[in-house]
């Protein structure tokens, strides 16, 4: 007889290794990181286990306790508790612990035993545990706690197989005992004694090393310095936007003469004419201006990535707290934050470990303003194009200087924004706590590090391959149709569409320094913000021919005067934020009315930032 | 130095300096001034191990007054401001 799936539900404190024993069960990459919050969204997989039971899994966002303070809290009480409409109640509840960190884990599952859900202790991270020191009488444990407990170590190779064995025996005598769900919040006395009862047990049965983690110590004494620990902070950003432009310079130059090479082989080989011209000026010109641009996003994940593996997160979070609250922003906002720098999308997602409705919904207005990956070709671009690339006093890359700049605007800004909302419209308002668990530092694991890379590199050409290609295709017919009357002398673009629409829009624009050509690029640029560097590759290479769709750096250098490119460029930093994060906003606030603001405070904040920098530019003679 | 209970006073965590050590006397969240309700700031400081009994030491504090601050509460790491960490009675 085939038995039904089992239901499984991964629960435990923030950090655990929930997740990596979601993808070692299941075989997924869901996001792992060293901080507290990374997962904040229900994630189902599926497995066999080694007897042939047909699994399914649940990994949810790590929590303290079943109060449900933030939304992601909620999801996890929600779904151990069955209040999840439509979702089946767990089976069995695989509750993970960090093996060297016990304490709050085993509080945890008490109260999680109240709900009279089968449960297993999963000791995770049992390799670190052993590492330093820590003994667990598991027997013993499972004895008092009176559920059953097994180790793992999520991260090793057959680290699971010991869960994977326990699961096959429990699940076969489960079924029976349907047991009452006598959970409700617990009262401070109930929390308090639950805690003296697991920090007995503890006492018990495990026996804790002398010597917490050295390293952690001695990295956190500079790191955590401070003063020294603020300037760690504001050089590894440094470094981090130097090396964007200077390490991935030699590859991008190699894409590029690869799609020079392609164009010019299309060129030779086929006839003048649409498919030419489509092929050349549409997919060369387009999209591949925006392939070429992959070294310079793997690198900046990779930046993030390992900053998140090693655990400096939450040091970067605790370092600008104050400074964070200054601006009325709360300080778990910061890694949200942080992770806007790669796509505002998972940033507003991963507000949801931020309790406070309020504080929720100001770090979701201003995440957009962070400088998402997306804003890298658009800021490159202009940058390499007019901006020499010398060193200054030596050793630091003035394109890179700018590009720093460019991202602190986007930081001071967003600060600036988070404080007038706080002035105008909270002035009541006292600071929301911050409280956050600061992680022992781990060695970043390569495979981990190499498949978030991977999955990055992915998405980005992915979306070159789909919604850049499709808007590509679009404005090349824009900009190609209807084809100039026979015997014309003016270039063939003034006759298109793309023209028409452009200039119809460039009186608008005309104030900021934009051409028409920029006001074609622009609104395709909502799909998303890399399009605007295709449709500059396309409408001036169609308008240019050869030589314009291999170098539409230079060409621009020539279009533009400097006024346009820093007015451009100042648009960047506030430009109206692609659909797909206005529709993450409607998602999360749950209204279309902040999603209406953030779009029209940006659009705002951009308009005003070009007027501004384009008049002071031409006036200060760069125009 | 002895470290009994006896010889030392009592002072909320919120006013200890970096490298203070101590064991955990009472939680008194009225008295901390904080955006939550007192239950919510005791409930919260309890799920992070800070209970009665438990050794505390400030390793690490901020630039700007000193805030916030990171605390050793027995085995691990726990940043927390220190107007949250007035709740906190420790000797
Ligand atoms: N050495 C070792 N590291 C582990 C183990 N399990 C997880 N890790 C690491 O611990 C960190 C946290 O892992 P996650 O799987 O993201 O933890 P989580 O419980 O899902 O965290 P949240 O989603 O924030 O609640 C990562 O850096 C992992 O690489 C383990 O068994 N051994
Ligand atoms: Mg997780």
């Amino acid at each position: 007889m085939e038995l039904p799936l089992l239901h499984l539900a991964l629960v435990g404190t923030p950090n655990s290794g929930k997740t990596s024993l979601f993808n070692a069960l299941t075989g997924s990459r869901q996001k792992v990181a060293n901080y507290p919050g990374v997962t904040v969204e229900r994630k189902e997989g599926f497995f066999v286990t080694p007897m042939g039971r047909q699994v399914s899994v649940v990994d949810l966002p790590g929590t303290y306790s079943l109060r449900g303070r933030s939304p992601d809290e909620e999801i996890t009480r929600d779904f151990v508790l069955g209040k999840a409409t439509g979702e089946t109640v767990p089976d069995l509840v695989l509750c993970v612990a960090d093996s060297t960190n016990l304490r709050l884990t085993i509080r945890l599952l008490l109260e999680l035993k109240r709900t009279g859900r089968p449960m297993i202790l999963v000791l995770n991270m049992f390799d670190i545990a052993t590492r330093r020191g820590v003994t667990v009488d598991v027997a013993r444990l499972a004895k008092e706690l009176g559920v059953p407990v097994v180790t793992s170590i999520a991260v090793r190779k057959g680290g699971t197989a010991d869960l994977l064995a326990l699961t096959d025996e429990i699940s076969a005598k489960l079924a029976a005992e349907p047991q009452e769900n006598s959970w409700r919040t617990l009262s401070v006395a109930e929390l308090r004694a639950t805690q003296r009862e697991a920090d007995r047990i503890i006492a018990d049965c495990v026996s804790l090393p002398a010597r917490p983690d050295t390293w952690t110590a001695r990295i956190d004494a500079i790191v955590l310095h401070p003063v020294g620990g603020l300037v760690v902070l504001a050089l590894i950003l440094f470094v981090m936007f130097q090396a964007v432009f200077a390490w991935a310079q030699p590859a991008m130059d190699l894409l590029k003469s690869g799609f020079d090479m392609i164009g010019g082989l299309v060129q030779a080989t086929l006839p003048d004419g649409l498919l030419q011209s489509f092929l050349q000026n549409g997919v060369i010109a387009g999209v591949g201006s925006v392939i070429v641009f992959l070294p310079q996003i793997i690198l900046i994940f990779l930046f993030i990535l390992l900053l998140e593996d090693f655990g400096y997160m939450a040091r970067a979070a605790f370092l600008m707290d104050r400074i964070m609250g200054g601006a009325g922003l709360h300080g778990r906002a910061f890694i949200p934050l942080l992770s806007s720098f790669a796509c505002a999308i998972p940033g507003i997602m991963a507000t949801r470990v931020i309790d406070n409705k309020r504080d929720r919904l100001t770090t979701i207005l201003i995440a957009p303003l962070m400088t998402c990956s997306a804003r890298i070709p658009v800021y490159t671009l202009i940058i390499s194009a007019f901006i020499p690339a010398k060193d200054i006093w030596g050793f630091i890359n003035l394109q890179g200087l700018v590009m720093f700049g460019l991202y602190a605007t986007g930081i001071a800004s967003a600060l600036a924004v988070s404080f007038l909302i706080k002035f105008f419209m909270l002035r009541d308002y006292a600071p929301a706590p911050f409280m956050l668990e600061l992680p022992d530092y781990k060695m970043p694991r390569l495979k981990s590090i190499a498949i978030g890379v991977y999955t990055r590199a992915k998405m980005f050409l992915y979306r070159a391959g789909t919604t850049i290609f499709s808007m590509m295709v679009l404005i090349w017919f824009l900009a190609s149709f209807p084809q100039p009357p026979a015997g014309s002398t003016e270039p063939a673009i003034d006759f298109s569409l793309a023209a028409i629409i452009g200039k119809a829009i460039e009186p608008l624009l005309a104030p900021v320094g934009f051409n028409w050509q920029i006001a074609v690029a622009l609104i395709p640029g909502m799909a998303a913000r890399e399009v605007a560097v295709a449709a500059l590759g396309t409408v001036y290479a169609i308008e240019g021919g050869k030589e314009a769709a291999e170098q539409i750096g230079q060409v621009l250098a020539t279009k533009w005067s400097l006024a346009t490119a820093l007015s451009m460029l100042a648009w960047y930093i506030f430009a109206p934020q692609c659909a797909s994060t206005l529709a993450v906003i409607r998602r999360e606030t749950g209204s279309w009315t902040w999603m209406a603001v953030t779009f029209g405070y940006m659009l705002v904040l951009a308009y005003a930032a070009s007027f501004v920098t384009y008049n002071v530019a031409v006036a200060l003679g760069a125009g | 130095m002895t470290d009994s209970n006896e010889t030392r006073s009592q002072m909320p965590l919120g006013l200890a300096q970096r490298g203070y050590t101590g064991v955990i006397q009472h939680l008194a969240a009225g008295d901390a001034g904080s955006a939550l309700s007192d239950i919510e700031l005791e409930s919260r400081l309890i799920e992070l191990g800070f209970v009665e009994g438990a050794r505390v030491e400030v390793l690490h504090e901020g630039l700007v007054g000193r805030d916030p601050i990171a605390v050793r509460v027995d085995n691990i790491t726990i940043a927390v401001r220190r107007r949250e960490a007035m709740a906190v009675i420790v000797a």
